[in-house]
């Protein structure tokens, strides 16, 4: 489906040095989603909208890991409701396997209910705390009617045992597990019906530091031995770094840059991937480069209400590069010149291909500023004003 | 890249657990079967020393209800026959009871009734036998209506919430008590004609009704609080991805969630049932004569406290310790369930 429209898709054919190669088992195009808001009185109507997601293209290749990255709030866990559908687009297109299932119902879900799973954020929310750990993994086989040879309890503990538990855990309720153990228990839960794609939203945010290393070896693992596909959601790109062989970089319900891992982390375009990377701690994103510093952005705020996004470029409120015509107009999502095929950029005057160093710092964040008063005082453009 | 190289096999991998199990404390080590968080309710229930009493005195009520025909033969008396009028010497010529007391002896327990002269022992024991079974099937009704009405508007939302929930307003801000006053008898008039006899059953079926119309309302709306808050827990999504019908939702993931709330609220509202009851029937438009009743033993002794203020004592102080065990119960129980208390 390679269209040369402006918002052009990650596109299916595209030789992507990383990636699995593979057919798009999951693509969407334009999905939206628009929470109603409604107000007044005494005749309550509606009065405006939430646009989580607002338009975006992806695709999942079989097999593939897929990172979906950005700040708290941008759409991302609509994104994956979305796609699993636990939520009704308001528009756009969702094809899994070459099947329309944008609108379909439970009943016409239900043969591929068994492919798509999911694995929750919460790892205290995500367990039934009535029902044993047998129950919660069995559950889903039951339902689908999954009869594996050996029987469903076999099964179950087959599936403790590879995610990293013990067997005999199986008639235990989840408030006797820690939270990296209960999300294993959600990872098993998501294998037991052999999905082809996995959902996971930021299955590893919730949990300690030292653990979520573990849980995301586990999960790549996973990826690795079963070939199931991945959409990975994160808040940052750390995590996704080692795990996903295409990254996109979402900013208030838009997709803004996407493309394969290197291109992402070594040579980004969007001046948002740009100060996502700045966030990434020193240690995984210098591991390339020694030492010799990196850029630093640091930006202001919050992000925009996605009730009343900006007009034209999403991202100008915090942008340092911004100009009159990012007001204007919507940057759209096309491959940029020098970039590799398959790297798409939303930004009407992209940052330069590297991650190096500048030479002053981009600080916008007005109260960062007033505390490091002298040593960088904004040299990219506007200091970046905390809108509100 | 910095990824290591990963063994080859899935299950091989990284199986040490993160953290130690919070489990294996207090030297269970061995045992392998989980304790459900109602085998925790109960051990915590166990220890709550009131709530173990209240329950014991809460089940004697029970014991003593259900088997009132066996005390009644054990006990040599029936509610229904007049002692005082057989024997001519124990009630005066005021029909006050002779005795101390109200007449209490061996041979009556609790004294005998002034008027018509009944034991007051077994008009007691029938009389709770009475109120609570009629309390009890209101409680149950109402407890099912309330459960049925709240997850449904909880768990639908939208138009049907909205309407269930206009519904409920509407009947909570009915003023009850004269509602069941003023409709005790048209409800009756459903059944029987006004000038025949009403049989017991149908002034009991209608007691049911009122009592059971007006009963709901509260619990609805708790389980429609609950079951909001539930439907966001990410376990009912993940029981939707799997394709789960909302059947299969409500009454697998939704439903063992709410026991406790139901039981707790069902426990505060069956003496509250039980109360309704008995003050219809204070107000004379329950149960009737001769029929036992609990509340009418208060109607008569309102009216010869002066001449015999024993006869209140009896069914007054059971009513009390009958309501205030199954309050303290109640709170035993929310305090055992409570969730704060050991996640
Ligand atoms: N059911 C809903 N009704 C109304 N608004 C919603 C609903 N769900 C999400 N939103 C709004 O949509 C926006 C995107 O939410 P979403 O949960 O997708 O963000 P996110 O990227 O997952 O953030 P986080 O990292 O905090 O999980 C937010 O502004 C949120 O308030
Ligand atoms: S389009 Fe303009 S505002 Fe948007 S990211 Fe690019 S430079 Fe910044
Ligand atoms: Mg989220």
């Amino acid at each position: 489906m390679s269209n040369d429209t402006t918002t052009a898709t990650a596109d299916a054919g595209t030789p992507l040095r990383d990636a699995v190669p593979g057919t798009a088992l999951l693509e969407v195009e334009g999905l939206t989603k628009h929470f109603p808001i409604y107000g007044g009185f005494p005749v309550k109507r509606r009065v405006g909208a939430v646009q989580a997601v607002d338009g975006i293209d992806l695709a999942v290749h079989e097999g593939e890991s897929f990172g979906l990255v950005g700040e708290s709030g941008c759409g991302k866990s609509t994104t994956g409701r979305l796609l699993t559908r636990l939520l009704e687009p308001t528009g756009g297109r969702i094809t899994y396997n070459g099947q329309d299932i944008t609108h379909a119902g439970r009943k016409q879900l239900a043969p591929i209910r068994s492919e798509i799973q999911m694995i929750f954020q919460d790892p205290y929310s995500s367990l039934n705390p009535r029902q044993t750990v047998g129950s919660i993994i069995g559950g889903p086989m039951e339902i689908n009617g999954m009869n594996p040879p050996g029987g469903r309890e076999m099964r179950v503990r087959e599936l403790l045992e590879t995610v990293g538990l013990n067997p005999e855990h199986y008639n235990r309720f989840p408030h006797e597990f820690s939270g990296g153990q209960r999300q294993r228990i959600g990872v098993a839960r998501a294998l037991a019906l052999e999905p082809k794609l996995i959902v996971a939203d930021e299955p590893v945010s919730a949990l300690d530091v030292s653990i979520q290393a573990q849980v995301v070896n586990l999960l790549q693992n996973l990826q690795r031995e079963l070939g199931i596909a991945f959409l990975f959601i994160a808040h940052d790109l750390a995590v996704v770094r080692h795990f996903s062989q295409r990254v996109a970089v979402m900013y208030l319900g838009k997709i803004v840059e996407v493309g394969d891992r290197d291109s992402i982390y070594n040579r980004p375009r969007h001046p948002y991937t740009h100060a996502l990377l700045s966030a990434v701690p020193e240690a995984t994103v210098t591991a390339a480069r020694d030492g010799e510093g990196r850029e630093r952005i640091r930006l202001a705020g919050d992000v925009p209400s996605p009730i009343n996004p900006p007009s034209g470029c999403r991202f100008r409120t915090r942008c340092w590069k911004a100009q009159d015509r990012c007001a204007k107009e919507e940057p759209p999502l096309i491959r940029l010149g020098g970039n590799r095929e398959g790297h798409l950029t939303a930004c009407h005057f992209p940052e330069e291909p590297t991650t190096a160093a500048r030479e002053e710092d981009v600080i916008l964040d007005p109260a960062l500023l007033a505390a490091e008063k002298g040593t960088g005082a904004g040299s990219a453009g506007p200091v970046g004003k905390v809108d509100r | 890249m910095t990824v290591s190289p990963q063994p080859a096999s899935v299950r091989t991998l990284d199986t040490e657990p993160d953290t130690e199990p919070v489990l294996n404390k207090g030297g269970q080590g061995s045992e392998l079967v989980g304790r459900s968080p109602g085998q925790l309710m109960w051990r915590r229930f166990k220890r709550d020393r009131t709530g173990m009493v209240s329950a014991v005195v809460v089940l004697m009520f029970f014991v003593v209800g259900l088997l009132a025909p066996v005390i009644s033969w054990l006990y040599g008396k029936d509610p229904y026959t007049l002692y005082g009028q057989e024997s001519l010497d124990l009630l005066d010529d005021f029909s006050f009871p002779t005795g101390k007391f109200g007449g209490m002896s061996g041979e009556h327990w609790f004294g005998i009734e002034p008027g018509l002269g009944r034991d007051i022992f077994i008009q007691l024991v029938y009389g709770i036998r009475n109120s609570l079974l009629i309390g009890l099937a209101v409680t149950a009704a109402t407890v099912v209506t309330g459960i049925l009405v709240g997850v449904t508007a909880g768990y639908m939302g939208g138009k049907t919430d909205y309407w269930l929930g206009r519904l409920i307003d509407f009947l909570l801000a009915f003023p009850s008590t004269l509602f069941f006053v003023a409709f005790m008898p048209v409800v009756v008039a459903l059944f029987v004609s006004p000038e025949d006899e009403t049989p017991t059953y149908v002034r009991v079926l209608a007691l049911f009704l009122v009592l059971w119309f007006l009963g709901w309302m509260g619990l609805a709306r708790l389980m429609r609080g609950e079951t909001l808050s539930l439907r966001e827990r990410e376990f009912i999504e993940a029981a939707k991805v799997s394709g789960a019908p909302p059947w299969r939702i409500i009454r697998k993931e939704l439903l063992p969630n709410l026991v406790t709330p139901i039981l707790v609220q069902s426990t505060y509202m069956l003496p509250a049932a039980v109360t309704a009851e008995a003050g219809l029937s204070f107000l004379g438009v329950g149960l009737l004569e001769p029929t036992p009743d609990w509340g009418r033993m208060f109607a008569l002794a309102g009216k010869v406290y002066e001449n015999d203020p024993t006869y209140m004592f009896f069914p007054g102080v059971a009513m009390v310790i009958f309501v205030v065990c199954f309050n303290l119960l109640g709170d035993s129980l929310r305090d055992a369930f409570d969730p704060k208390a050991g996640r």
